[in-house]
């Protein structure tokens, strides 16, 4: 129990102690321990900021530019920290503007509360000022919503919203709350909610299931790992290590997989998907087993289920029973936690090598680098490639910042070129593909790890999605680093008209302002980089940076993105060119 | 994979929205209810939607899974028709002459088991329950004597085999 009740009761001698809907908010998100919140005020949740004020010695609210900056900065915020990230918003248009995140944090199992403000209970339906239906128009995009009419529910509901938000697989949870719920006085007390009876978070796992599992890598000659955010989402990096090192078995990640395992591992064999590495593609045609942890067979990761791992037999661990054969059937589904379920794993699998197995893996490796690689990190032509600025960071930073990407060909370059250490370090909008994210998401993700570098490698079009938010750094004085990668073009898409569309390159090119200026008028430290002779210098000088820099690449404005599993191909028809 | 008639039993809490929350997963797969009911179920508490679609096994498990990952739902079901007990109920007005001149129509009456809810002085009320086969045959033999007014219910259904709702409500019970 939270114990406000009690201590307002001691100072008042025993009375009974009301406080307003909104102060009760306040009390929730503290006994959360959600003592920084994103949001943007207006007049349905202005009863919960005049709160905030009182409280802002205990919990810190970041105002934002834009609402979508809101639920981005909670979403980096989350993903770094593994924290519930909270974003306020008022009614109508605050609260519509939360959909696109709401929409990313549920496709990225992201755990998000989000809290609207709304009409007074006897306003609503009457169409009042800036009244809208979020809770129709969220219940697509959330893992559950609620709107809080009566002060009193709001400890119990709230409560509920946090479990949810965090429990079993992660998501977003919005609580809209009326206005005459902040206004109106209750006796409050908090409890923390520790279970929902309709709802099972984490299916306990079944042991004959992971038996059966066992026996299948045990005997399998090509067996192949692909790792998802499951593995991140539950804490079992050292259980997949340890498997990956007891079993020789080579390992790929997913996007959101990404920094679950330290990229330089000898194991670690890179990233499946369509823009993904050549071996690890290719070569899920050719292994005979295929052990999925905690990813989802996106199509991006699968290209045609037709012709998909249709040799092997497909072991699948997943917290969520509705994944277990959506797109691919598996021959063995353990359910559970990751890290549970990889623990009881563990010693019944037996030590191998998987040497030439793993060497194939090699070659493949070899091939990708040869065509692609080396011209995408070391450079002989002229023009600045998006890898070599990548590679830049890696140095500069040691392989120790966060890297938060927005949505396109810098995204997939980040992706395919930034190294990691330690998990939790890769930041980016995998399964909504939503331009504009990095930004907002980055200053979430420096303001969960303080201590950490972290680095938005941004295009120029998603750049200006949420440009605003520079007015949220400067404002906060948060020292992220910001790279956008000017191609002049709508980079993906074009790169897709180049090749499938006979280069017609319809409103994909664009006319871009002076970025350096921008970040000049928000106070923040801007260069631009056009030469090689320049870069090296001038990414040290940024990470060196104790304050938020920007820094604009001018790339080559043609570069494609390889290697390329075409929309609708088989992933062992990926395009080295 | 071939379409088939399954009925999809959901067994939830009583709570405002949940009904858009499950419609929105049809809606997002392209797919028509082809009949939906909401009631009480046998647990105190407990509702129980009974919906009907048109589909192929793989998409009703799919839906299946998805509807019960929402966190009000305690458990979803699907069975095909053979799995079933399963009734709907249809209303028909008729014009009240016609009980008592045409013949025909107190034979429709006998013949299929029909009810005769009430009769006032301009029309009669007819209520038939069953499969909707047998419904669709009424309206059929009805139809040329003209029907003033017709509605038919959703379907409702029961299982042969056992639902495990109470023990796995006591489950959680136990759990806590």
């Amino acid at each position: 129990m939270e114990t406000v009740k009690e201590k307002k009761t001691e100072t008042a001698k025993k009375a009974i102690i009301k406080i307003s809907g909104a102060e009760a908010i306040i009390h929730c998100l503290l006994a959360e321990g959600a003592d920084l919140i994103y949001g943007y005020p207006g007049g349905a949740i202005m009863p919960v900021y005049d709160e905030l004020y009182k409280f802002q010695d205990r919990l810190t609210h970041i105002l934002t530019r834009h609402e979508q900056g809101a639920t981005h900065a909670a979403q980096g915020f989350a993903r770094v920290t593994g924290k519930v990230g909270v974003a306020m918003a008022t009614s109508g248009p605050g609260a519509t503007n939360l959909v696109t995140g709401l929409a990313d944090a549920q496709i990225d199992s992201t755990p998000m509360v989000c809290i609207t403000g709304q009409v007074a209970r006897h306003l609503l339906g009457s169409d009042a000022f800036q009244e809208t239906d979020i809770i129709g128009i969220s219940t697509p995009v959330t893992k559950w919503n609620y709107q809080i009419t009566r002060a009193s529910e709001i400890p119990e509901i709230m409560a509920k919203a946090f479990y949810i938000a965090r429990s079993g697989r992660p998501g977003p949870v919005l609580v809209d709350i009326t206005k005459n719920a902040q206004i109106d006085e209750f006796e409050f007390s908090y409890e923390k909610c520790t279970g929902v009876r309709s709802y099972n978070p984490v299916p306990k796992p079944d042991l004959k299931a992971i038996e059966a599992a066992a026996a299948l890598i045990n005997t399998a000659k090509k067996p192949y790992i692909v790792f998802g955010q499951g593995v991140i989402l539950g804490e079992a990096e050292a259980q997949l290590k340890a498997l990956v090192e007891k079993t020789g078995i080579p390992a790929a990640w997913t996007i959101l997989g990404l920094s679950a395992m330290d990229t330089d591992h000898p194991l670690n064999v890179g990233m499946v998907g369509m823009h993904g590495n050549y071996g690890p593609n290719v070569l899920t045609n050719e292994c005979d087993l295929l052990i999925a942890i905690g990813m989802r067979f996106d199509d991006r990761v699968t290209g045609s289920l037709d012709t998909y791992a249709k040799q092997a037999k497909v072991i699948h661990f997943e917290i969520d029973p509705a994944e277990i054969n959506k797109n691919v059937e598996a021959d063995v589904a353990v359910l559970g936690n990751s890290r549970e379920t990889l623990e009881l794993l563990l010693p019944l699998v037996n030590e191998n090598k998987h040497e030439a197995w793993h060497n194939e893996f090699k070659k493949k490796y070899q091939e990708e680098f040869d065509v692609v690689i080396k011209n995408d990190i070391h450079p002989t032509k002229e023009g600045l490639t998006m890898g070599e600025v990548i590679e830049e960071i890696n140095i500069a930073s040691g392989q120790k910042a966060i890297i938060v990407s927005d949505v396109g060909q810098h995204q997939m370059i980040a992706c395919r070129y930034a190294k990691f250490k330690q998990s939790k370090s890769n930041v980016t909008s995998g399964g909504l593909g939503t331009m504009g994210f990095a930004l907002p998401a980055a200053i979430g993700a420096k303001m969960g790890a303080m201590d950490r570098e972290v680095v938005a490698i941004i295009g120029d079009g998603g750049y200006q999605m949420t440009i605003q938010e520079l007015g949220t750094i400067f404002q906060n004085k948060t020292p992220v680093k910001i790279v956008v990668l000017n191609n002049e073009h709508l980079g993906m898409v074009r790169q897709w008209q180049e090749l499938f569309f006979d280069r017609r390159y319809a409103s994909t090119v664009m006319t871009n302002p002076d970025f350096v200026k921008i970040a000049e008028g928000y106070h923040i430290k801007a260069k631009k980089v056009s030469q090689r002779s320049e870069l090296k210098a001038t990414i040290a000088e940024m990470i060196a940076s104790k304050d938020a820099y920007f820094l604009e690449v001018s790339v080559e404005q043609e570069d494609n993105v390889f290697p390329m599993v075409p929309s609708g191909a088989s992933v062992s028809d990926i395009r080295l060119k | 994979m071939k379409k088939q008639w399954f009925t999809i039993s959901v067994y939830s809490e009583n709570n405002v929205g949940l009904l858009n929350r499950i419609s929105g997963i049809f809606l997002k797969r392209h797919i028509n209810i082809e009949s939906l009911n909401v009631s009480k179920s046998e647990i105190e508490g407990v509702s129980k939607f009974t919906i009907v679609v048109n589909t192929t096994e793989k998409w009703t498990r799919n839906i299946v899974g998805q509807i019960e990952k929402q966190i009000e739902v305690i458990k979803a079901y699907y069975h095909t028709d053979d799995e079933t007990i399963y009734q709907e109920s249809a209303l028909f007005k008729i014009s009240s002459d016609l009980l008592f001149d045409e013949r025909q129509i107190q034979n429709i009456i006998k013949d299929s088991a029909a009810q005769i809810v009430t009769v006032a002085r301009d029309f009669f009320v007819l209520a038939k329950s069953g499969r909707r086969n047998e419904i669709d045959e009424m309206h059929d033999q009805l139809k040329p004597f003209g029907i003033m007014q017709f509605v038919r219910s959703g379907r409702i259904a029961v299982t042969k085999s056992e639902m495990r709702i109470s023990a796995l409500l006591n489950e959680f019970y136990q759990d806590k």
